[in-house]
Order: C-alpha cells, then sequence, then structure tokens
C-alpha cells in the first residue's frame, strides 16, 4: 500500500490518522484500496466519505473509485491511464508514475514509493525529511538508496511538471 | 509514555496481551483476527513464550485453557465461526475457574457469512453462547490504542476473578491502522495463589468474605481436581444439590459484586443531552462524528459508550434513560444490545435502532438520521 | 501368547494396597465403575507403571475428556484435570507445551479419543509432543448407556445398533501410529505384566506415545453381545489375543482369527 507511507510520515509529523484497506480477495491485485485520513483533530468515524484527494495506479480502480468524488478532491493518476467521464471538472493531474519506477529507479516494485514522493510534492502534507524516515521504516534493509531515488524521483516529477 | 507508532487493532491486541503477560497462545486461522495469531507467532518467542497452531478451533481453546492450568497467562483468538466452535470450552473455563482470554473478531454472519465485512452480531453469543448460567464478562474497543489498553484488561480481570474475559473486537477496529503511543508500563494484576503449596488442600477452597478461590498452578505440589462437572470445595463432583447450587450462586456473585471494578464506560455530552446514542466497538467512531454533526446542527446530542459489554452496564445507562427524551442504539446487527437499553429505560425514553447486517458500515449519516427523526 | 509367566514380575510389584494409598486418592474410592469393568485393572496398570518408573506425583499431571474412562483422573494424586468430552489431548498439549517438564497422561475412552476427539488425537501423533495416551477401549460408549462406538466390531450390537453395527471398528493404536505416533502398542485387562510394561515404556519414551488398552464391558458391550460374564469376557482375552514380534511398536502381524 502506497499510502502507508504518507500515513507514518504524517504519525511522525505529530498528526491524527487513521488508516485502513482492502481486505479479502481484492488486497491481492485488481480493484484495492487503501483509505488514510490526516487530520489535526480527533479522528472519529474512520472511513473516507468525502475524500480530498484521491491517487490510482491501474484503470480498473480509477474507474471503480472515481465517481461520485466531492467537488474540489484532487486527482492523481498514472498518465498510462484514461481519466472516465465522471472526473470531468476535477484537477486531475497525470505523472509517469509507472515509467519513472521502471526507467529512472530500475525497479516497477518502486513505484509505490515514486507515487508517495508524488503525493507530498503534491500536497505538502510533511517535510521531506519526515517522509524519507517513514519509507525508511517500511523497507527492507539495504534498499535505502534505492527507495530514497524512487522518493526523490517521485518528488522532482511534481516539481517538474 | 513512549514512542508513537502505527499499528492495527488486532497487533494492538497483541502488543497489549504480551504487556498484560500473555505467554501463551493457541489459535487456528480465522479472517478476520489471523493477524492476532501470526502477531503473536512472530512476538512470543521474543518474550519466552510459547505459541501454537492447533488443528482446529474447539483444540485452541482447549489448549490454551490447559497452559492456563499451569500457570501461565494465556489467550486464543478468533472470529464469528471459530467463536461458535468454542463455546462449550469457554462454560469449562468458567466453572472450572481459569484465567484465559478469548478474542473474538467479529464478522458479518450466521454461518460462514461475509467473512471480510464487519459485523457486531456476536453480542449476545458472548453472553450466552455456552450452555448453562454462567458469569461473563466481555470488553470491546473503539480504537486501536484501546485496544492496547483492554487487551491488558482482559488479562487483568480474568486473573483477578479466575473466569474467561471476552475481548469483543470487531473488524473495523481489528483491521484499521492507528497511531497509538504504547506506554512503558501497565498495570499487571496476577492470578491470587496459595501461599504455600502443599497436597490435599482444598483448591475451591473461599476465604471469608470472599467470592474468588486461590488458583496453584499445576506442578508445584498442589494435587488437585479440576472438573467440569459441579463440585465441591475439594474440586470433585459432587451430587449435593445444595453444594452445586452454592457454586453456580457464587460463581454469577463473583462478578455481580464486583460490577463497579468490572464495569466501564465513556460518557461524552451527557450534561445538557436531549438526545443519546447509544454504541460501542467500531460502530462508536460513527457515533462519535454524527454527535457533532448533531451539536452543530443545534441538536442537544450526547453519546454512552459502554466499554464493559458485559456485564452490562445498567446503572451508568439508568441515569440517562431518565434524562433524555430519546436514546438511538447504533449497533452492527440486526438488534441485540437494543432489548437491553429497551429494559432498562422502560417508559421513560424514547428507544431508535440503527442497525445493519449486508457488511457495510454504519455511517454517520445513518446515525444522524435517526437523531433528527421526529 | 496366552500363557504368561506372571511370577517374576508380582515379586517386584509394589503392593496392590500400597499403591492405593501411594498413587490414588483412597477418599474417592471405591470407584463409580460397574462390578467387572476393566478399567480398575487399567488404571491400576497406570498406577504400577508411575511407581515403578519412580515419577514424582508433584511433577505429573493426568488429564481425563468425558465417559467411564474419564473418571480415572480424579482418582489419581497428582494433578488432575477432568476436560471436556474429546478434549483431554488438546487440553494436555496446552500443559505439556506450558510446562514441557511435566509428565503428561492422558486416560480416554474409545469414543472419547477416536470419535469426537479423534482430530486432537492425529495431530497430537503428528506432532510428536510427549505425551502418554492411554485409550480404554470398552467397545462401546459405557456412560451413556451401550451406544456403539467408532470400535465396535462390524455386526455387533448396540442400543443404537439393533439390527448389529454396519461400520468398520478402527484400531486405534494403528491409527495413532499411521498419523506419526512414535510409539503405539495394543494392550488389554488380562494380560497385566505386559500392560503395565507397555505403559511404563510408553511413558518413559520422548515423543508422542499411545498405549490403547481392550477393556471389558460387562454391563453393556457384553450383555448385548452375549459374551458372558466378566470372567467369560476376560477368558476371551486369555485365549483370543497374541502378541507380536515386537509387543510395543506397531508394527505388528495379525493371526486369522486372533485380535493383537
Amino acid at each position: 500500500m502506497s499510502l502507508e507511507e504518507a500515513w507514518e510520515a504524517a504519525v511522525i509529523a505529530g498528526k491524527q490518522t487513521a488508516q485502513s484497506q482492502s481486505y479479502g480477495p481484492e488486497a491481492r491485485g485488481g480493484s484495492c484500496k487503501a483509505e488514510v485520513i490526516i487530520s489535526d483533530e480527533k479522528i472519529g468515524f474512520t472511513k473516507v466519505q468525502h475524500p480530498t484527494f484521491l491517487m490510482a495506479l491501474t484503470q480498473k480502480s480509477l474507474d471503480t473509485y472515481g465517481q461520485n468524488l466531492p467537488e474540489g478532491c484532487l486527482v492523481l493518476i498514472d498518465d498510462t491511464l484514461t481519466a472516465p467521464a465522471a472526473l470531468n471538472g476535477y484537477r486531475v493531474v497525470k505523472l509517469p508514475i509507472l515509467r519513472t519506477a521502471v526507467e529512472k529507479v530500475g525497479k516497477a516494485m518502486t513505484a509505490n514509493i515514486v507515487a508517495v514522493g508524488a503525493i507530498n510534492g503534491l500536497l505538502k502534507f510533511v517535510s521531506n525529511e519526515d517522509l524519507k524516515s517513514a519509507v525508511f521504516l517500511h523497507i527492507p534493509k539495504g534498499t535505502e538508496a534505492i527507495n530514497e531515488k524512487a522518493l526523490n524521483e517521485g518528488i522532482a516529477l511534481v516539481e517538474g511538471a | 509514555m513512549g514512542k508513537t507508532v502505527l499499528m492495527q487493532g488486532n497487533e494492538a491486541c497483541v502488543e497489549g496481551a504480551i504487556a498484560a503477560g500473555m505467554r501463551f497462545y493457541a489459535g487456528y486461522p480465522i479472517t478476520p483476527s489471523t493477524e492476532i495469531a501470526e502477531a503473536s507467532a512472530v512476538r512470543l518467542p521474543q518474550v519466552s513464550g510459547k505459541f501454537i497452531q492447533m488443528e482446529d478451533e474447539i483444540a485452541s481453546i482447549a489448549c490454551a485453557i490447559g497452559a492456563s492450568t499451569t500457570g501461565v497467562k494465556a489467550m486464543t483468538a478468533t472470529s464469528g465461526p471459530g467463536f461458535s466452535l468454542k463455546q462449550e470450552n469457554l462454560g469449562y473455563a468458567c466453572l472450572a475457574e481459569i484465567p484465559l482470554v478469548v478474542v473474538d473478531v467479529q464478522r458479518s454472519g450466521p454461518s460462514t457469512g461475509l467473512p471480510t465485512s464487519p459485523s457486531q452480531g456476536d453480542v449476545m453469543m458472548a453472553r450466552w453462547g455456552t450452555h448453562g448460567d454462567h458469569p461473563m464478562i466481555a470488553l470491546s474497543p473503539s480504537s486501536v490504542k484501546e485496544t492496547y489498553e483492554l487487551a491488558v484488561r482482559c488479562f487483568n480481570l480474568s486473573e483477578k476473578y479466575r473466569t474467561p474475559v471476552i475481548f469483543l473486537m470487531d473488524e473495523i477496529v481489528g483491521h484499521l491502522r492507528e497511531g497509538i503511543e504504547i506506554p512503558e508500563s501497565v498495570e499487571v494484576i496476577n492470578r491470587p495463589e496459595p501461599e504455600a503449596y502443599h497436597a490435599k488442600d482444598l483448591a475451591y477452597h473461599i476465604a471469608e468474605g470472599e467470592l474468588v478461590p486461590k488458583m496453584a498452578p499445576f506442578g508445584k505440589g498442589e494435587r488437585y481436581n479440576i472438573t467440569g462437572l459441579l463440585h465441591d470445595a475439594s474440586g470433585f463432583p459432587t451430587n449435593n444439590n445444595q453444594i452445586a447450587g452454592e457454586l453456580v450462586t457464587r460463581l454469577m456473585k463473583k462478578i455481580e459484586a464486583n460490577y463497579e471494578d468490572i464495569v466501564q464506560v465513556e460518557e461524552a455530552h451527557l450534561e445538557d443531552a436531549e438526545v443519546a446514542i447509544y454504541c460501542f466497538g467500531g460502530t462508536a467512531r460513527a457515533a462519535a462524528t454524527a454527535m457533532e454533526e448533531a451539536r452543530k446542527k443545534g441538536i442537544k446530542c450526547g453519546m454512552f459508550r459502554p466499554i464493559t459489554i458485559w456485564p452490562f452496564a445498567e446503572r451508568e445507562l439508568l441515569p440517562v434513560t431518565r434524562k433524555v427524551k430519546r436514546i438511538v442504539v447504533a449497533e452492527h446487527n440486526y438488534g441485540q444490545m437494543v432489548h437491553e437499553v429497551r429494559r432498562v429505560a422502560g417508559d421513560h425514553c424514547e428507544v431508535k435502532f440503527v442497525g445493519k447486517v449486508d457488511g457495510t458500515v454504519i455511517t454517520p449519516q445513518e446515525i444522524l438520521q435517526k437523531i433528527e427523526e421526529a | 501368547m496366552a500363557a504368561v509367566d506372571m511370577t517374576g514380575v508380582r515379586k517386584k510389584d509394589a503392593n496392590v494396597s500400597d499403591l492405593v494409598f501411594k498413587y490414588m486418592r483412597p477418599e474417592h474410592l471405591p470407584h463409580i465403575w460397574c462390578p467387572g469393568c476393566g478399567n480398575g485393572i487399567i488404571m491400576r496398570d497406570v498406577a504400577q507403571a508411575i511407581e515403578n518408573l519412580k515419577i514424582d506425583r508433584n511433577n505429573l499431571v493426568v488429564v481425563s475428556g468425558i465417559g467411564c474412562s474419564s473418571r480415572a483422573a480424579g482418582y489419581f494424586d497428582c494433578s488432575t484435570i477432568h476436560t471436556t468430552h474429546g478434549r483431554a489431548i488438546a487440553f494436555a498439549t496446552g500443559i505439556k507445551v506450558a510446562r514441557p517438564e511435566l509428565e503428561v497422561i492422558v486416560i480416554t475412552g474409545d469414543g472419547d479419543a477416536s470419535a469426537i476427539g479423534g482430530n486432537h488425537l492425529i495431530h497430537a501423533a503428528r506432532r510428536n509432543i510427549g505425551l502418554t495416551v492411554i485409550v480404554m477401549n470398552n467397545s462401546i460408549y459405557g456412560m451413556t448407556g451401550g451406544q456403539y462406538s467408532p470400535t465396535t466390531p462390524t455386526g455387533d450390537y448396540g442400543t443404537t445398533a439393533p439390527y448389529g453395527n454396519i461400520d468398520r471398528p478402527f484400531d486405534v493404536a494403528l491409527l495413532a501410529a499411521g498419523a506419526g505416533a512414535t510409539y503405539a502398542a495394543h494392550a488389554t485387562v488380562y494380560h497385566v505384566p505386559q500392560a503395565i510394561k507397555l505403559i511404563q515404556d510408553g511413558i518413559a519414551h520422548k515423543g508422542f506415545s499411545i498405549i490403547e488398552v481392550a477393556d471389558v464391558c460387562p454391563t453393556y458391550y457384553g450383555r448385548k453381545n452375549k459374551k458372558g460374564s466378566a470372567v467369560d469376557m476376560m477368558r476371551n482375552q486369555k485365549e483370543n489375543f497374541v502378541t507380536a514380534a515386537q509387543a510395543h511398536r506397531t508394527c505388528r502381524s495379525r493371526k486369522p482369527g486372533k485380535r493383537p
């Protein structure tokens, strides 16, 4: 779950957070989702009802979850995806997240970390330092360099856009 | 306080249990409680504890009870169907007075139901699932932090009163991840042990003015008998009706008489409330949001949340029912605790119910709607 | 082997009443079993095996389930636990895993061990945890009044098999051996010295051990199947049971028409 690091970073930054994710067969692929609430106040209901931000990396999940979004919701999608008609009128940011992972970082698996960098680049909800600390909590030892590269490439995607 | 860490409810349950002294876990994989077994398998060997995956749900609780007889704090965890299977031995632990924590991460039923979907449909099974009259303590957490704290409390109550305690979680909290501060230390209560070990003592002898017998672990010289038959103070079966009646009565009394120590509730904004939401476990999160929304709209709404599900928190609920005009019971089932609330409320206030059996969570809007209904 | 020279064995054994006072709880005796029941013989075999091995009673746990056999636990003067139907082995697993230094003996019956508790039996055998399981196999549910069990021979009668049992019986020791038991044996209530030796070796064995003792139930199984008196049933064991080449191992050859 690529949002896990973002959420961890928010905790490091001292914010209230709640995260839940798809559970069951769909968690192994297809239209799985993770929901994160980051707040300065105590969180009541833990499910996301009015997202302010949505990221999708596959067409199937975009088609499933890119419906009935509240006004003003920012949408980040991989540039290989096609935004459905339901997203007309929303601010949709397309970034080459998957391609960056493969071509610039050199490992498709790092797409989630590229995405985390891109998310913070767009939302700037935590400092890049806190974000890096959070990512390092979730990666296997010995992969720090490649993940840091992935994170920086993700941030650069936004700053360069 | 220690540092803030991110944790899933199921993981927090294991961390709390270990902090309370849990050193034995026996379980069987079942959704959505499996992470409790997985985390126990990782953590227990790190603290010189034992983990065993048994051949079925019944064996799991039996194995945990067996471990507890040797003086080790033991736990088993399951979900709906597995909780059904464990009921017979739950009654055994009640009668034989073996400390034990049984976690039920509730999921949608009946039967196999919707295995990955949340529910609070086991509330009544937690109270009356095993046959015969028996006491029961059940606690229900509504956040990851509280899951940790209540896991500790489950063990403490279980040890103190020599009785199984049910940790009635639900999928919402079990799979929720939140940041929690792990305390550096927690209050730990251990079962009352006899001062000296010598054979032929009356194993279930009750000291004057007390209701809980002391418990010697197996293998320390107190060669006594444990049985699921009604027994006398020596621990041996009896057909004496007077002794049998006294035993069951004492089992009930040891919980009833300690109501104040066992029952905990959370109350919010009840001072001026005209409407109160009755909720527990994961549903309390939607209720909290509904209450805030209602107050923003000028409705004097409060919240009553039993943390201790059983015994039923009627002493605390009673004054609420005499004060508010309406209670909205929000529970994730077809209506179980609402009957208890109605019993306490009588004619003193209106009791409305909002529940769900389709596997989706109760939303704040659904609760708000009941609050606003004329 | 029908004829056994028991004189030598008897001399080594403690006096029976000594055994009672040393390993039993005389205040809870006499036992509840019917006249002629073999359970008392098996209980005494176990006590003798404990005496021979010089096991400290403070270190011994006897676990039982439900049924006639289950009452045996309470008669032993050690830590005893009378559990729920079929689950004795699962309780015992918890005790042994939590405190491996304890000696844990399970006393169970044919219904308790191989019907309702069959799953626990095979998995305990597979895990090879150091439990010793003594099966009092009387081929019937005695406590509930004579219903056919998983070890009732085909064609035999029970209150729930009024026209004869149509099922095939389990060989409980072989079942456990098939599941991985590292020690499995057959014994009878008639052949006392051999039973003591087999139980003793089973307790001393490191790993899972099971001793299935062919029991006699004159009250239900005997009466339903016209097996005569308790003495007749014991004589039947004397005349019809054979030893295997290795009496305490499971790889046994059966002689036609005889029960191992």
